[in-house]
């Protein structure tokens, strides 16, 4: 038999032989009988291994996780949105919605038989409680968003269903002649505007920006201190 | 999470970050080494293994799980560091040697023949192509079977293994007239 091909002797290095192949065992055979190829076989051998010797700088079993934590930042995943805001969410508000209007109509319109005053004022206070709790918790949910751009399409949703309400009540309030609640609910619709008309992926910028307006108006707080007012005015009812 | 290869990556595919954390955690440091080999030095290398799973995530659907994780994504860390020693050439620079790691306690004259040997071992890797390098470093360093090496180079076996022979016929050449000398 011939003696083994340099590609041959590569493949026994490695060991990537193809076994079915007819020469294969024949050429075990000769690479243990031939001292020739043997020594032709250890030359490359040697060579081989003393590349091995090159070894990379090592890196330690914690390697991994200061991969992944470096890595974190820059993968595009899928921005939070808020758990809270979901479809049931509009139920209260519809609900809100209907009572304000109805009892804007009452309030407005010449006074007949039917719903007592007492009772139109209890209503009034709850759909107004309910608002701006509400309202509350969308600013509190946008002053406390962690910086950095966000998906931003449930607040503006939820910030639309809260405008339509939140002007039914300023227009009630200004009727009534309380004038301190309809100026905080002009703030309020005023912001409510600001996020109803955000786009929908806001930029890091623009949600610093929204924040800091809210925070500078002391609108969270004012909305706080009407809402306690009003649970505490209904209960007394 | 005791997630199979596979089981980690149908389960990334579908959002879930903590099956992409348990593959970046468990191919990291394989990566890094092929990275390392093929780029020359260690904060190229780093990069690459940051780009290597940025791209794996962005093409997690393309993964059809015939190959396994690991070679798919030694498949990208190998293309990644191939762009990036394409760069260097249109940018006219020279592919940097490689920063071999000092071993625990070196002997001066092990420290030398190691230069030496990493001389000469950079400038033979040079003269090799793609498919040649990156299949020798796949089967000498990280073990890789012929197969393995074909999927990583997109060809078939019997190609995947001609590369392999190429390039030990081109480092032979490269390195037997300085062996002498360093031996």
């Amino acid at each position: 038999m011939n003696h083994l091909s340099e590609e041959e002797l590569t493949q026994a290095y490695y060991g990537d032989e193809e076994p079915e192949s007819r020469r294969h065992p024949e050429a075990r055979r000769h690479l243990a009988d031939c001292a020739e190829c043997q020594a032709a076989f250890q030359h490359l051998k040697t060579m081989l291994d003393e590349l091995l010797s090159e070894s990379v700088p090592e890196r330690g079993t914690a390697y991994g996780a200061e991969v992944w934590n470096r890595l974190l930042p820059r993968l595009p995943l899928e921005k939070p949105r808020r758990v809270w805001l979901r479809w049931w969410t509009a139920v209260p508000v519809l609900a809100g919605l209907l009572a304000v209007a109805f009892l804007a109509g009452r309030f407005t319109q010449p006074k007949t038989a039917g719903i007592a005053p007492e009772a139109r004022q209890r209503i009034l206070l709850i759909t107004l409680g309910n608002h701006l709790d509400r309202s509350e918790i969308l600013l509190a949910e946008l002053v406390n968003a962690p910086p950095g751009a966000a998906d931003f399409g449930d607040e503006r949703s939820s910030a639309r269903d809260l405008l339509d309400e939140n002007r039914l009540l300023r227009q009630t309030a200004a009727r009534m002649g309380d004038a301190s609640r309809a100026a905080v609910l002009d703030e309020l619709e005023r912001a409510l505007l600001d996020i109803a008309h955000s786009p929908s992926e806001i930029s890091a910028p623009e949600l610093e920006s929204l924040q800091r307006r809210i925070e500078n108006e002391g609108l969270l707080f004012k909305v706080r201190i009407i809402s306690s007012n009003i649970h505490r005015k209904g209960q007394q009812l | 999470m005791d997630w199979t290869d596979r089981a980690a990556a149908e389960e990334a595919r579908k959002g879930n970050q903590l099956a992409f954390r348990v593959l970046v955690e468990r191919h990291s440091r394989a990566v890094f080494r092929l990275a390392f080999r093929m780029t020359g030095n260690e904060q190229d290398a780093e990069d690459m293994v940051q780009e290597t799973f940025l791209r794996a995530f962005k093409q997690l659907h393309r993964f059809d799980g015939r190959a396994s994780f690991g070679t798919w994504v030694y498949r990208i860390a190998a293309n990644c560091s191939l762009d990036l020693i394409r760069a260097r050439r249109v940018r006219g620079e020279r592919q940097p040697g490689l920063d071999t790691a000092a071993s625990p306690d070196p002997s001066p004259e092990r420290v030398t023949r190691s230069r030496q040997l990493a001389g000469i071992l950079d400038h033979a890797l040079e003269q090799l192509t793609e498919a040649e390098r990156t299949a020798f470093l796949l089967r000498h360093y990280e073990g890789c079977n012929i197969d393995q090496i074909a999927k990583v180079l997109g060809v078939g076996n019997s190609a995947a293994k001609h590369s392999v022979f190429r390039a030990v016929q081109k480092l032979r050449g490269a390195l037997e007239p300085a062996w002498g000398g360093a031996k």
